[in-house]
């Protein structure tokens, strides 16, 4: 049955208070920590940091805080401007990613937590394993039977213009796991995540997989677990509807029977 | 412990091909109910207050009955693949399954009870 309570070792306990530098303009931060080598329970450390000297977005206080307070907290971070996907997490119960999300749009305290529901790794990093898993199985790239021509696969610009809004993911895995379908059944649902990328290569006019691609799909786990609980479109950082395209690959499904 | 590759972890048992006949009929049971509960609760709430001579009257009128009867097919229908679909987003294993046949012989019980009251009411 699904678990609405944490196993007693999964109980987050309050962590350390470190302490709070002289300034009028302090904010305080309340990060989950959790380290596999230490055999503790999760805590939530408290950090003040001062925003006077401090970047605006989150992943700026966030490197701030391992630069100057604290050197063992984890996270991952790469591009810092919205391209590359790593340093999505949890900051003020929205999964968003920290780079482009500002401190300004945090109310209070900022609470930052890994992406729910997933096996953390160690502080803020989930465990993505499964979640990259479950997007190779849905053939991420273009699937031709003709022969290759001599010169590219042409497409009309009508046709290109239909993988907007669909190319854009960065695999950040914010939509996904802000699902509570993928929450109770991420075993065997592909998730919001993987769905998007899935009609983003069925939708592609040179794509020549269309069937195959839609005889994997046809499933009440992998497709159907969709409720249309819009959670993925309204917690998207880079602003994508998974929704439409889980819809838009039921209604090619019932295209094909009725 | 099972030294299973991510990639076959999550692949599974693959594709059941199946789902979109559970989808379609939703869909359709949905838009069917959409315009027949109203209707149904339109003429059952003209019915209420009265005595059980002008009730059973009521439903014993063509219309009325074979309303009821859609309406106990389709929403038993909706119900028994909506509380499947329920049942199999929060249990799992022997139980989803066990829990899956209680809710449709439920709704095929109800169906039936309904049914039988609809004949001796309107016949």
């Amino acid at each position: 049955m699904v678990q609405f309570t944490l196993p007693k070792n999964s109980t987050i306990r309050t962590g350390k208070t470190w302490p709070k530098p002289s300034g009028s303009n302090v904010r305080k931060f309340s990060i989950y920590r959790w380290s596999p080598d230490d055999g503790e329970n999760p805590r939530v450390d408290t950090y003040f940091v001062d925003m006077d000297t401090c970047g605006p977005m989150v992943l700026d206080a966030l490197v701030k805080i391992k630069n100057e307070i604290d050197p063992t907290l984890t996270f991952r971070r790469s591009c810092r401007e919205g391209i590359c996907g790593s340093c999505a997490m949890n900051i003020g119960g929205i999964n968003t990613l920290a780079c482009i999300y500002g401190l300004d749009e945090v109310k209070g305290d900022v609470k930052i937590y890994p992406l729910p529901h997933m096996a953390v790794v160690k502080d803020l990093i989930p465990d993505l394993t499964h979640f990259y898993a479950q997007h190779a199985s849905i053939m991420p790239w273009l699937e031709t039977k003709t022969n290759t021509p001599a010169k590219e696969w042409r497409q009309s610009i009508e046709d290109r213009e239909k993988l907007d809004g669909l190319y854009e993911c960065v695999m950040c895995a914010c939509c996904s796991t802000a699902c509570p379908s993928y929450w109770w059944n991420s075993d065997r649902y592909l998730g919001p995540a993987a769905l998007l990328h899935a009609y983003r290569w069925i939708i592609d006019s040179r794509d020549e997989a269309t069937p195959e691609r839609l005889d994997d799909l046809e499933d009440p786990f992998k497709l159907y677990r969709c409720h249309t609980i819009m959670n993925c479109a309204k917690t998207c950082p880079k602003g994508l509807n998974p929704a439409k395209a889980i819809a838009a690959i039921k209604k090619k499904m019932i295209e094909r029977v009725v | 412990m099972r030294y299973l590759t991510d990639r076959k972890r999550a692949m599974g048992k693959g594709s059941a091909r199946s789902g979109t006949e559970h989808h379609w009929y939703m869909t359709v049971t949905s838009v069917a109910l959409a315009f027949m509960i109203p209707t149904w609760v339109y003429i059952f709430g003209s019915a209420l207050g009265g005595t059980q001579a002008e009730v059973v009257a009521t439903f014993a009128r063509p219309f009325p009955a074979i309303l009821t009867a859609l309406v106990l097919f389709a929403s038993m229908g909706h119900f028994a693949k909506g509380a499947t679909m329920m049942i199999e987003d929060y249990a799992k294993g022997s139980a989803r399954r066990a829990l899956v046949i209680l809710a449709i012989t439920l709704s095929y019980a109800i169906t039936a009870t309904g049914l039988f009251a609809l004949v001796r009411i309107a016949l």
